[in-house]
């Protein structure tokens, strides 16, 4: 099994801190992984991204171009990764502010109100968890068991009570997601 | 079992410093790797082990902080970006004519000039054929991962005790930038002064009467002396060139076609293989570990097996060099690279290999 995902949006939408949490809960379940974020003039510009690969296997190349995943948080990151979804692969995207939706019919499409979500949970700092519970949903590719073992070891100690609001949010955004084509 | 968590590059060669009882850290930050200090500084390992972590006034100032550490025996240590490590150049030149021990950690970015802070293997010749001064060489350590990072620091010290000698990790961007997880290594203390003294018999420790004063100068205004002390310094750098050659091969058993890659390239150079063995293309991969000392023995030897090599660096060809002096001429020796903080992806490299064999 190896999965590469790209997940991008603006920055303070929690991407790299989604890719990092993910990368810990595979960890949790003994799996390669690789995390490399965007940090050069990009990231100044106000957009982030990072491409996280999970893999059973060591990973060689942790730059890749095509992806079986791309989490996409807003129009810019629509409209720059959609295109490189594997065929077959899968499409996140977030539709707050999103004018021009995903048009290509080879991959599966899903949308997330994550905003929605946050709100509903009661705090908007879980927004990148309800990204990442629609992602669980659509590829269940870690278990819910080591999903909780990454969230403990990614929140220290004095935020434990922050633990089961993310749980929550990761729940809540895999009933929310929708599959549109 | 060891236990395993996910670290930036940097992270790892900061959390490694602090376990493996390293004395002081001088640096001044720079991206890609101001996350070694970050790091240091979060960490707080004076409270713990009693390092020292400094942040100096400018890289100039980090290096001859080395310089001090180094010749009082410590294990002290500096990281930074090209930039900044041209500016440690003069530094580095003297730490060899003094003989002294340290790591110094390179994460390189684009250049030349103030340049691009995107990830580069710009500096192989810098780092490994000089950068400073004289007739010297640096040993250098070219990591592929976090894990490579978190060893390197241990391993590196280990190599510039033993030779008295600087010892600089060449990283990169990616690896700097690149989470991994990383499996933490049973821990060293820092050693005792008895310890340095016994590790250091050279060092500026403070003279007791059993002894002549320790000078540590790299300063001889004498010919003869100097090209006496010139003939020793390269008998050790023929030692290190014998004994501490490193490298990795990947399914080169049956290679008809070998990539030569160091560093985060070699991790794509692998992608790379794989995508070219899947559609017949017997190829295999070399990954220098040691830049200096090269491994030109084994380069020489699979130069004798391989119809041709390409090496594929994020530069404009610098390593090829060394590998055409090892290959001698017995096989082609072709050239692949990404500049700017571009970076190859697997695809672009197979590309390369079928136009550069003539494949299509």
């Amino acid at each position: 099994m190896k999965e590469e995902i790209i997940i991008a949006g603006f920055g303070g939408q929690g991407v790299l801190s989604m890719g990092k949490i993910l990368a810990y809960c595979a960890i949790m379940q003994d799996m390669e992984v690789t995390w490399m974020p965007s940090y050069g003039p990009e990231m100044r510009g106000g957009t982030a991204n990072v491409c996280v690969i999970i893999s059973d296997r060591k990973i060689s190349s942790p730059i890749v171009t095509r992806y079986d995943t791309a989490i996409v948080l807003n129009q810019q990151s629509l409209d720059k990764f959609e295109q490189t979804v594997k065929p077959g692969g899968l499409l996140i995207y977030d539709p707050n502010g999103v004018i021009h939706t995903p048009t290509r019919k080879d991959i599966r499409i899903c949308r997330i109100d994550a905003i929605e979500v946050a709100a509903r949970v009661g705090n908007p700092k879980v927004y990148n968890m309800a990204v990442m519970g629609a992602f669980l949903k659509m590829k269940p590719v870690i278990s819910l068991d080591n999903v909780d073992k990454g969230l403990a070891k990614c929140i220290p100690a004095r935020y434990s009570d922050l633990i089961s609001l993310n749980r929550r949010a990761i729940d809540e955004g895999m009933d929310a997601v929708v599959e549109i084509g | 079992m060891a236990e395993k968590i996910l670290l930036k590059g940097n992270e790892a060669i900061a959390i490694s410093a602090i376990r493996n009882g390293i004395d002081g850290y001088f640096g001044y930050p720079i991206t890609p790797q101001s996350e070694v200090m970050e790091t240091l500084m979060k960490e707080r390992p004076w409270l713990t082990t009693g390092m020292v972590v400094l942040q100096a006034e400018s890289e100039t100032s980090s290096i001859n902080m080395v310089y001090g550490g180094a010749a009082s025996g410590k294990k002290v240590m500096t990281s930074s970006s090209s930039p900044g490590i041209s500016l440690m150049c003069e530094g580095i030149s003297y730490l060899a004519g003094a003989e002294l021990p340290c790591v110094i950690v390179d994460c390189q970015r684009g250049g030349p000039g103030l340049g691009t802070i995107q990830p580069s293997q710009s500096d192989y010749n810098q780092v490994v054929k000089g950068g400073g001064h004289g007739d010297y060489r640096n040993i250098v350590l070219a990591p592929a991962s976090a894990q490579d990072m978190y060893d390197f620091v241990d391993l590196g010290f280990d190599l510039a005790f033993r030779y008295r000698n600087p010892v600089v990790i060449l990283a990169d961007g990616i690896v700097g930038q690149m989470m991994e997880k990383v499996e933490l290594r049973p821990e060293k203390p820092r050693r005792s002064q008895e310890e340095v003294i016994s590790d250091a018999p050279w060092a500026a420790v403070g003279k007791p009467s059993s002894r002549e004063r320790n000078i540590i100068t790299s300063l001889s205004l004498e010919a003869d002396v100097q090209e006496k002390f010139n003939h020793k310094l390269q008998e050790k750098y023929d030692l290190i060139q014998e004994k501490e050659v490193r490298y990795e091969t990947y399914r080169v058993e049956d290679a008809e076609y070998l990539f030569v890659a160091f560093g985060c390239s070699s991790r794509i150079c692998e992608a790379a293989t794989d995508l070219l063995r899947e559609e017949g293309y017997k190829v295999g991969m070399l990954r220098p570990v040691t830049l200096f000392p090269f491994p030109a023995k084994v380069v020489s030897d699979m130069a004798d097996k391989v119809r041709s090599m390409m090496s594929i660096e994020l530069n404009l060809g610098q390593m090829v060099d060394d590998v055409r002096l090892a290959a001698n001429g017995k096989c082609p020796v072709g050239f692949y690279g990404r500049q700017g903080g571009n970076i190859f992806t697997p695809d672009e490299i197979a590309e390369a290999f079928k136009k550069f064999n003539n494949f299509e």
